[in-house]
């Protein structure tokens, strides 16, 4: 059978080239570090205690030859040490790793320059540690220079260059190699506009010619837009592996769906204004638990408790959900829902509360909810202060335009389309 | 088309020598003769620069060692002993001193690429190797210009520098795999080395300080070959290795040690390797 890029073997097909089974690492933190002879002489017998981090913990993955893998997750999930194992720099505690052909690591934005040496000296160098020979490490210089728009400036010595024209160099290096494995970290982060663009670009050209890539990121755009599977580790585990819009929108849970932390201060703390004094506000999920964040399209539970300062009569709470740049998106305002036989008023130090379920159609970022008391609509009086209540992040994957989503039963169909003419056309 | 089959092979993390001798051996040239070239072409004077140290240590020594001690009389050719010896010795000095810290020098490489971790050290002793070389053209030369040789026995010199060389390597593995584990390492080393200057025939020839100390002295691995050397290069009646050390059963104990220390350095750096990049 004849393969030909217009018909590409079917994803799952395709023959392993990474495969990552059981792998666990981990560091030992010394609690008393002994890293002298001399501390090593004078306390002979203090035992070391060491606090095991355990950064992986039975991590297992397969990647398929030109595939473009994701590996997300917070700081210290153990991301760029799985990457760093995978590279044989770090070697693990248990399991196995095996891969297929020749890789090129990019890590922490580099690849192992030395600074007193020029860029020529270094892209021959670094040439030959990615297994090329001397000579067609030297043949691959020009390319590389050329492609960091560095040729000008390849006999000044590292330490002389910016930032951005290192991770540049580093990064043709890495390209240049046309290693059939890259594992890549963060390098889309770094650098600017124009640069990110030819990265990607880098990206989409390697894709077409069937080179697999490892990349760790937290930038779930960019696993959105590059990745055919992406994986979220947590705590050195794999929690998902998957697409790349569902590990993404998993990986905005594991950061933004961790309970309020209680320890964390009060957010409304010494909020007051003449009329009341907020004694607490908060979000919670459907279970009761306070939270800090809500997922896009899921309700905002909300629940501010309040203590009447002076004689409320017929007080009126006004609600406001005003998003970063300051302008309200949605609001309502409540008047006491009164019993049979209740005032509507509210005597000094009186508590109330006000909660309820808000349906949620913001689009992810992050919001604050503002309050508004005013002391008695019989007399006109308005609130004379904003309440800042609170403030929480909506995440979700689903950008979209504009500051809400909604609902549309909208569809686009062809109208009077001549199907005649338009086969023809084709 | 489809693309040739691909083997799976074994990820084994970092080690001293990984990826192949042929890859070891590209980076271990390409950063000494970077290294050498950098020092000899870096500056106008840079080959003048990498003698003068050799060389004002052996003008003061020469000083010192000839009015205050009178050595110039006791010795035969002394000032061309103490050149060529300060040159020999320079080597052993350079390649450990620079190879203790030469893996947390090269922090950046070993924390991001696949690099087998005794090319570093390694590199160190092969740039110090290019070194001696170039040094030994001028001990050469003076040599000749004192009228001192040239003998046969001049030709049996690169086979006394190869043993010599492997100890050398050995300790500069020994050296940078301990600091990646303790860092004071480094200045401990300083001090030996100063002792091990002393200890060593290096300013004086072993049978002029007294027959016990002889003894003892011919103990260090490192003299053996600093008594040899006299011997085929300076002064073909000086003793023998063995008649220094007092009789031929005397050279099983410095023997051992070098034995001792390569065995010692391959094990400890081969044992501390994959862990480097952690350490640093």
């Amino acid at each position: 059978m004849i393969f030909t890029s217009a018909m590409p073997v079917a994803a799952h097909e395709r023959p392993v080239v990474i495969e990552v089974r059981d792998v666990a690492k981990t560091f030992r933190v010394p609690e008393h570090r002994v890293d002298s002879l001399k501390e090593r002489a004078v306390h002979p017998f203090r035992r070391t205690t060491f606090r095991e981090q355990h950064v992986l913990q039975g991590v297992s993955f397969d990647v398929r030859r030109g595939e473009f893998f994701g590996i997300v997750g917070r700081n210290g999930s153990g991301k760029s040490t799985l990457l760093k194992i995978m590279a044989s720099i770090y070697r693990a505690d248990r399991g196995r790793i095996r891969m297929a052909g020749r890789l090129a690591p990019f890590i922490e934005l580099g690849v192992g320059f030395n600074m007193e040496m020029t860029s020529r000296e270094n892209v021959v160098l670094n040439g030959v540690m990615m297994g090329l020979g001397r000579r067609e490490a030297q043949r691959r210089l020009d390319a590389v220079l050329d492609f960091a728009e560095l040729a000008e400036f390849s006999d000044l010595k590292l330490k002389n260059y910016s930032s951005g024209m290192l991770v540049r160099l580093a990064f043709a290096v890495m390209v240049e190699a046309d290693a059939d494995i890259m594992l890549v970290d963060e390098v889309l982060a770094v650098g600017d506009a124009s640069f990110a663009q030819k990265c990607l670009d880098v990206f989409h050209e390697k894709r077409r010619a069937g080179r697999t890539l490892v990349l760790v990121t937290h930038d779930m755009a960019s696993v959105e837009e590059l990745c055919d599977r992406a994986m979220l580790i947590h705590d050195g585990e794999v929690l998902h592996c998957g697409a790349p819009a569902d590990t993404a929108l998993r990986y905005f849970r594991v950061n933004f769906d961790a309970p309020a932390d209680p320890a964390a201060p009060d957010p409304t703390g010494g909020v007051m204004d003449v009329n009341v004094d907020v004694v607490d506000a908060w979000l919670e999920d459907a279970q009761g638990e306070r939270v800090r964040n809500v997922e896009q399209q899921t309700p905002i539970r909300l629940q501010i408790a309040l203590r009447a300062r002076r004689d409320l009569d017929a007080p009126v709470i006004g609600i406001h959900v005003v998003d970063a740049l300051g302008s309200t998106v949605f609001g309502f305002n409540r008047r006491l829902t009164l019993g049979p036989g209740e005032e509507d008023r509210v005597p000094e130090g009186g508590r109330f509360r006000v909660g309820g379920t808000i349906e949620n159609p913001l689009v992810p970022g992050r919001y604050f909810v503002h309050c508004y008391v005013a002391r008695s609509r019989q007399q006109g009086d308005y609130a004379l202060q904003r309440l800042r209540l609170l403030d929480f992040v909506v995440f979700g994957i689903d950008k979209g335009p504009g500051a809400i989503t909604v609902d549309a039963d909208v569809q686009a169909v062809l109208e009077s389309g001549d199907p005649v003419r338009h086969r023809e056309a084709s | 088309m489809s693309a040739p089959e691909l083997e799976l092979r074994d990820v084994r993390g970092p080690s001293a020598l990984g990826g192949g001798w042929r890859r070891s051996w590209d980076l271990l040239f390409l950063i000494a003769v970077n290294d050498f070239k950098r020092s000899y072409l870096g500056t106008a004077l840079g080959y003048v620069w990498s003698l003068a140290r050799p060389l004002l240590l052996f003008a003061v020594l020469l000083v010192v060692f000839t009015e205050a001690f009178n050595l110039g009389e006791r010795v035969q050719s002394y000032p061309v002993l103490l050149l060529f010896n300060i040159v020999l010795f320079g080597f052993f000095q350079e390649s450990t001193s620079a190879a203790v810290g030469s893996i947390l020098g090269q922090e950046s490489v070993v924390r991001k690429t696949q690099f087998p971790r005794a090319v570093i050290p390694l590199a160190v002793v092969l740039t110090a190797l290019f070194n001696l070389g170039a040094n030994l053209v001028v001990v050469v030369v003076f040599l000749l210009v004192s009228g001192v040789g040239p003998f046969a026995t001049w030709l049996l010199f690169p086979l006394l520098l190869v043993p010599y060389a492997v100890l050398t390597i050995a300790v500069s593995l020994i050296l940078p795999a301990l600091n990646s584990r303790y860092r004071d390492t480094g200045i401990l080393w300083t001090v030996a080395a100063t002792a091990l200057f002393y200890a060593t025939p290096v300013l004086y020839p072993l049978e002029i300080v007294s027959e016990k100390l002889q003894h003892i002295l011919a103990l260090n691995p490192l003299a053996p070959f600093f008594v040899l050397a006299r011997k085929w290069v300076i002064d073909p009646s000086a003793p023998t290795p063995a008649e220094a050390a007092g009789g031929a059963v005397w050279l099983l104990i410095p023997a051992g040690l070098f034995v001792l220390t390569c065995v010692f350095g391959v094990w400890v750096f081969n044992r501390e390797a994959p862990r480097m990049a952690e350490e640093l």
